[in-house]
């Protein structure tokens, strides 16, 4: 209860005192306790069953609710369920009362609007398309008091500037609203149709199981990530100085990527090539990987076949798009005298340049069998040394002015034990096994 | 064969027989069955097939044809058409809509429209003669729901069981896993088609042709998810297929050996009845089968573990097992994994296929012409305490089918760079 500050606990009974102003004319009004009481049961266990699993709301009840019903009597549809609903974490009587209010509002807010634009005689007499509009403007509503509030919270609690957060709010909200919004129009229309409240609970099933098929997706895409990041280990298992290298590589490439304005799945991609760019060491013998001392000829040959290894490796992955190229031609240098194929300039895939700058830059910044970590300064003069003839200048350019502006202090999840330590150190953890 | 032909003939003789009516008594409610056509065209178009290629997904264009066989009212006003009008209506629908998809021969469209067709031709047989005739006049209500429910319930049924028999055929899998596993997409996705297929009749007969587009969103909306679901997942495997491909790289064994033993397991599997998750588990232990060679400090000569003493063939399974639990995947995909070596009596079902498969494999790698048949003859006689009798004579009952039918058996495509059918094709 401490934790959250007293601005945002006035802010949420300030909420809840306008919620419940927004109940006060329930026994005035002629209201339809049935369907208020069946709305509300339905929204309560919709929510058990959403919630738990997906963490999701399901507004097209709330909305067939404020389509249905007076006002006041929409506003008490997510009461009970806010009431009854399990609160996993601490302040629970702040929670509970937030998740009460900040819905009934939201739905007055809609319910008012649909009122006032004559949507009510429109639902009951089902005439389309007229029913349209006071809808649409009751989803609206909807979804602007639903933001407001929200992010309102957000800066109360000091998370976030306020328009920021209602920046963010509104990018996100407003389509799969809108698809609620017309579920929840088509609930309401069936429901005062003769066919009544049976055929609107069948409009619930499709939303439901695109919930259930949402969260699957979730599910294996969690799964998804981990054998990635299973990959990785299998090359940090073997190769052991190098523990924590994949991922700052990844880190330092998308620094690069964002630096040079790419894409948002541009981005993503190079963060997976960096991850991935060692992969083929899995294919070299671990004896050759742990050698002390300087390699032969020969040896210095069979780790130079890393790259072709990971690129037969993951070739089969299509998502990796060009991640695969950049895998392939992380060793091939401007002037043309590196591996596998001696590409030169242009020739050498853009993708495959940037992840070649972040391997140099964080070989050289943590400590190896061979050497001893150096500052980020003197890694970044030996890149600038180093561009036209081994690496693009474009690419150390761009991650010399993201190092100046954000700092190099990479995350590291291989790397858990060692990360508790110096949180506000500015090097990197070196990177040195145990 | 025949069945396959019979299901094809009946399917042709209800089209045929709906075109020659609906041409003889010409189209009644034109803008119904415009509006309709439309919606089912459109969800044609979007339909997609999952990564066995096996079942077409097409819910939106399947609940729009469900609707219109069910249609009995346009907002208060009774419909005109017949049931050799919906038919008719919905297979030109669904032509027209599967033209792109036959252009680009991505998928095979005659058992999808076999299928819609039969099932459409069902529901539209069961409702609409006996709705012209005002059976269902005193169903009023909550109670027209229901029946309306209740006969999409039965029409999924007969649905499930022609979707089984059709793949029975063509596959040559046991029908009853396949019948199974359909009825078990039926509570999935199923509902969702049905109860969205009710919604639109109703929906129509309440407020006419609006309701379509207005609910056309959510319908859209659990498409997209599914999509999205679907891709997902194909990466997954991709990814999987990869880590498995590191024991190749590796030198440990030799290449496509991963791929091979996890197609010849899933063919056997099928062939013991294993269906959805189990054939999912059964197929990501068998291509990571091998993974545990990875820890090893002396690769296994050629990666033959079959040869090796039984002590050494466990420990290679528990580094590997141990391994697999690393990469987040299933935790029953690890046990499979760590007791592929142990006598089958103690194991799964999964680890007993994997085990003979890989033996398999193993034995018949370099062993020329006679290979197969000496394999085998070897697996039968260690059936007393390695292998289990059952699973090798499946594994033989597999590898006796006519080459045509096994080869596109397994198109589950671990790698999309892999050439799909070859690998299948031993013995």
């Amino acid at each position: 209860m401490d934790a959250v500050p007293a601005r945002a606990r006035g802010y949420v009974a300030v909420v809840a005192l306008s919620a419940v102003l927004c109940l006060l004319p329930l026994p005035a009004t002629h209201t339809p306790w049935g369907a208020s009481a069946l709305l509300a049961a339905l929204y309560a266990a919709c929510e058990h069953a959403v919630r738990r699993r997906f963490g999701g709301t399901f507004h097209p009840v709330l909305l067939a609710g404020a389509f249905l019903l007076p006002p006041a009597a929409a506003a008490l549809v997510p009461v009970p369920a806010a009431l009854l609903s399990p609160v996993e974490h601490r302040p629970v009587l702040l929670r509970r009362v937030w998740r009460a209010a900040q819905p009934a509002l939201a739905v007055w807010a809609a319910a008012r609007t649909h009122c006032a634009l004559g949507g009510e005689d429109a639902v009951v007499g089902s005439d389309f398309p007229s029913v349209l509009l006071p809808a649409g403007a009751a989803v609206l509503a909807f979804c602007l008091v639903l933001t407001a509030l929200d992010g309102g919270l957000r800066a109360a609690a000091g998370l976030l500037p306020l328009r920021r957060a209602w920046r963010e709010q509104l990018a996100r909200t407003p389509a799969p609203v809108a698809v609620h919004g017309l579920a929840g129009l088509m609930m309401a229309v069936l429901w005062r149709s003769p066919y009544g409240p049976v055929a609107a609970l069948l409009v619930l099933l499709p939303m439901g199981v695109s919930w259930w098929v949402f969260a699957l997706y979730h599910r294996e895409r969690a799964a998804h990530q981990a054998t990635i990041r299973a990959l990785v280990q299998a090359v940090d298992i073997k190769d052991g100085y190098t523990r924590g290298h994949s991922e700052r590589v990844g880190h330092a490439s998308v620094l690069i990527a964002r630096e040079l304005g790419m894409d948002d799945d541009r981005v993503e991609v190079l963060r997976f090539a960096g991850i991935l760019h060692d992969v083929g060491k899995l294919g070299v013998p671990t004896r050759l990987l742990r050698k002390e001392g300087p390699l032969t000829p020969q040896e210095r040959r069979i780790i130079e076949l890393h790259p072709e290894y990971g690129h037969e490796m993951v070739r089969g992955i299509s998502f990796l798009g060009e991640a695969r190229a950049a895998i392939l031609h992380h060793h091939e240098r401007l002037d043309g005298s590196g591996y596998p194929y001696g590409l030169a300039g242009g020739q050498i895939p853009e993708c495959a340049r940037i992840v070649a700058v972040a391997d140099a830059f964080d070989a050289m910044t943590s400590t190896r069998c061979y050497s001893r970590a150096r500052p980020v300064e003197a890694a970044v003069a030996e890149l600038e040394r180093c561009a036209g003839a081994h690496f693009d200048p474009r690419m150390v350019g761009a991650l010399v002015r993201a190092l100046r502006r954000s700092g190099w202090h990479p995350a590291v999840t291989a790397d858990e034990p060692a990360y508790g330590t110096p949180p506000a150190e500015r090097t990197p953890s070196t990177g040195a096994p145990r | 064969m025949t069945v396959l032909r019979l299901i094809h003939g009946a399917a042709a003789l209800v089209a045929a027989g709906s075109l020659a009516v609906t041409l003889w008594t010409g189209l009644h409610d034109r803008g119904v069955a415009l509006a309709f056509g439309v919606l089912i065209a459109v969800g044609e178009l979007t339909r997609w097939s999952d990564e066995q290629g096996q079942r077409q997904a097409a819910p939106l264009g399947a609940a729009g044809a469900l609707a219109y066989a069910l249609l009995g009212a346009d907002a208060g006003r009774p419909g005109q058409h017949g049931a050799a009008q919906v038919v008719t209506v919905v297979l030109v629908a669904t032509v027209l809509g599967a033209v792109p998809h036959v252009w680009s021969g991505r998928s095979s469209t005659v058992d999808h429209l076999t299928r819609r067709t039969l099932t459409v031709g069902f529901a539209a047989v069961c409702f609409q003669p006996l709705y012209s005739q005002g059976v269902f006049a005193h169903w009023v209500g909550p109670a027209y729901a229901l029946l309306l429910l209740t006969l999409l319930a039965l029409t999924s049924l007969c649905g499930a069981v022609l979707a089984a028999a059709l793949a029975h055929c063509r596959t040559r899998w046991p029908f009853g896993p396949l019948l199974r596993e359909e009825l078990r997409g039926l509570l999935g996705i199923g509902s969702a088609i049905c109860a969205t297929g009710a919604v639109m009749a109703l929906a129509v007969a309440v407020v006419g042709l609006w309701a379509l587009p207005v609910f056309c969103p959510p319908m859209l909306l659990v498409q997209l998810s599914l999509r999205r679901y679907a891709a997902v997942r194909a990466t997954y495997r991709q990814t999987i297929a990869s880590l498995a491909r590191a024991t190749e790289i590796a030198g440990c064994t030799p290449a496509g050996h991963a791929h091979r033993v996890a197609a010849l397991s899933l063919a056997v599997g099928r062939d013991l009845g294993l269906t959805g998750p189990g054939l999912t588990v059964l197929e990501y232990a068998a291509l990571m089968h091998d993974i545990g060679q990875l820890s090893l400090v002396d690769p296994v000569p050629a990666g033959a573990t079959a040869a090796l003493p039984a002590a050494e063939q466990r420990r290679i399974a528990l580094l590997g097992g141990a391994v697999v639990r690393q990469t987040g995947v299933d935790a029953a995909v690890a046990v499979v994994v760590e007791r592929q070596a142990d006598p089958y009596r103690e194991q799964p079902l999964a680890a007993r296929i994997v085990r003979a498969v890989n033996a398999y494999e193993e034995k018949t790698r370099d062993a020329g012409p006679e290979g197969p048949l000496r394999a085998l003859e070897e697996l039968r006689l260690g059936t007393a305490g390695d292998y289990a009798p059952e699973v090798v004579e499946s594994l033989a009952r597999v590898l006796a089918r006519p080459p045509g039918v096994r080869e596109r058996v397994p198109v589950r495509r671990t790698g999309l760079s892999d050439p799909a059918p070859g690998w299948v094709t031993h013995g």
